[in-house]
């Protein structure tokens, strides 16, 4: 089982933070992901656990636990044999409206990036992309496998309101501003659905490991999606896949 | 109920916070000084978790319509009620038409109202911790009514503590972050020799400190932070995130600040000056 040469650090005298190598790469979120389905048969419900890219935080505020101790017992959990864990994980098909007035900036990137705005519509709809992460702010994703065509430097000016649901691009990211914040990415379009919604019973139904692909909706699509989703009734659409 | 006359600088609801939701990216929250939080619990002998106010800089003016007990712990903010000066780390009987308020502050930066049984509020993902969007407030507001359960008679077995020495000290505690090997050996000796200026940018989410320590062009892929790492940015600025900072953050952990740290550095203003200490 133990694919990978981890490393193990105390983070404070509460975490331990584990270490793959550092790279983005799927195998290696996978056995990330794995390890940690383990651990929680191993380990009590009071520890929180944080995967992202090639590491997996292990938080334990309210009771004392010895770290060196913990730091061996996780080595050699690692590297003994364990059943193999099937993931389960989905392909979500989250809709994206990219009318102009959500996407302030499609043109002026489709023609930095020498496409058309239906080309790099296109583009952008064509790819499954990988959640390597779950942070910065409640359901931001960071996700993974953008083409390099669709690389593109921020914004010179971060705007100080990005409206929520709005889909951006920047560097090698693409992803969705689950609530209003400033921010620097190229806009270019707005999902209907919230990222994160705590009145909802599973407030955010991605999990990291799973893939997303945008799927192009016109306006009236995006407004019944928007009332749907506000009352609960509209989840996107999933399709399983084994990891 | 405790009706709000005037907020004050910035008056929130907090108790443990919001744990569990980490991997989804929601902060912690919860009081930034946590000794102060189980003190006024501890008096009033709650839940160490009721939900307290967390009185910043400046404080509001509160009248209560009900009678309960209430204690206030951690900055002191010379607090008055109905105009006679009370202390800190000290249990007071409240009846209906009291009003507390408060003068100037004259030690640390955040003061905590507890009342016996504690605040009652929106509870969200398991906290009343105010933070926007996953509360409806992200602070109390003029005319506001908070809820609490009066309580006619309780005898606390301590009435009063001493433990203000906290307040005032400028030695930040901390033990060696994950990336803490990219320092050169002098930026590293820097870091724990340098007297560190608490900038005007502190706030609930994160503490800046004003001097730098050089640069670095270590490149490392997003990972978890906690409240109380110490994050390096490229032109070589010091960040410590406290409780409603981000749970994932691409620059290098140079440090990590023990519980205790946090509660001093909660109880750090603009221009204050703190030094880290290995432990």
């Amino acid at each position: 089982m133990s694919q990978f040469p981890i490393t193990l650090k105390p983070f404070g005298k509460n975490a331990i933070l584990l270490e793959w190598p550092q790279r983005v790469d799927e195998a290696i979120l996978l056995d990330i992901l794995a390890y940690q389905r383990f651990l929680q048969t191993q380990l009590k419900d009071s520890w929180e656990m944080v995967p992202a890219y090639n590491s997996l935080t292990l938080i334990q505020i309210h009771t004392h636990f010895d770290q060196d101790k913990l730091v061996k017992q996780l080595l050699q959990w690692y590297g003994e044999a364990r059943e193999a864990i099937r993931l389960q994980h989905y392909l979500w098909k989250i809709p994206v409206c990219y009318v102009a007035e959500f996407a302030m900036d499609l043109n002026a990137l489709a023609e930095t990036l020498g496409l058309s705005a239906e080309a790099l519509i296109e583009q952008h709809t064509s790819y499954a992309y990988t959640v390597y992460g779950i942070g910065f702010l409640p359901g931001f994703m960071y996700l993974g496998g953008l083409p390099k065509t669709l690389e593109a430097p921020r914004r010179k000016t971060p705007r100080l309101h990005v409206p929520k649901g709005s889909v951006g691009l920047a560097a090698k990211q693409t992803g969705i501003y689950p609530q209003d914040s400033p921010g620097g990415w190229n806009i270019i379009g707005r999902c209907p659905v919230p990222m994160f919604n705590a009145n909802s019973e599973n407030p955010c139904f991605v999990n990291v490991g799973d893939k997303v692909q945008f799927v192009a909706i016109e306006k009236a699509e995006y407004e019944l999606r928007k009332i749907e989703a506000e009352v609960g009734i509209y989840t996107p659409q999933k399709q399983d896949f084994h990891a | 109920m405790l009706k709000v006359i005037s907020p004050g600088f910035y008056t929130t609801i907090q108790d443990l916070g919001r744990m569990h939701w980490r991997h989804k990216g929601v902060p912690v929250s919860g009081t930034m000084d946590d000794l102060a939080r189980h003190h006024v619990n501890a008096l009033l002998e709650n839940a160490p978790g009721a939900a307290v106010l967390e009185i910043t800089m400046t404080g509001p003016q509160v009248v209560f319509e009900a009678e309960s007990y209430i204690c206030l712990a951690g900055a002191d903010l010379s607090p008055s009620l109905n105009e006679t000066p009370i202390q800190n780390y000290q249990v007071y009987k409240v009846v209906e038409g009291d009003t507390l308020s408060f003068g100037r502050l004259t030690k640390g930066f955040r003061s905590y109202l507890g009342i016996k049984g504690g605040f009652q509020s929106e509870m969200v993902l398991n906290s009343v911790s105010q933070y926007v969007p996953l509360t409806k407030q992200k602070k109390i507001a003029e005319g506001e009514e908070l809820l609490y359960h009066p309580v006619k008679q309780f005898e606390p077995r301590i009435s009063q503590i001493k433990t203000e020495h906290y307040l005032e000290s400028k030695d930040i505690e901390v033990t060696f972050g994950p990336e803490i090997d990219i320092l050169s050996p002098s930026q590293k000796e820097k870091l724990f020799e340098l007297k560190f200026t608490v900038a005007k940018e502190n706030n609930r989410m994160a503490y800046q400190l004003e001097e730098k320590i050089g640069e670095h062009s270590h490149s490392m892929l997003t990972s978890a932070v906690l409240p109380g790492t110490v994050q390096m940015t490229p032109d070589g600025q010091l960040i410590v995130l406290m409780k409603d900072g981000q749970t994932t953050g691409g620059y290098p952990r140079l440090l990590q600040l023990s519980d205790l740290a946090i509660a001093i550095l909660a109880q750090k203003k603009s221009g204050d000056t703190i030094r880290f200490k290995q432990s």
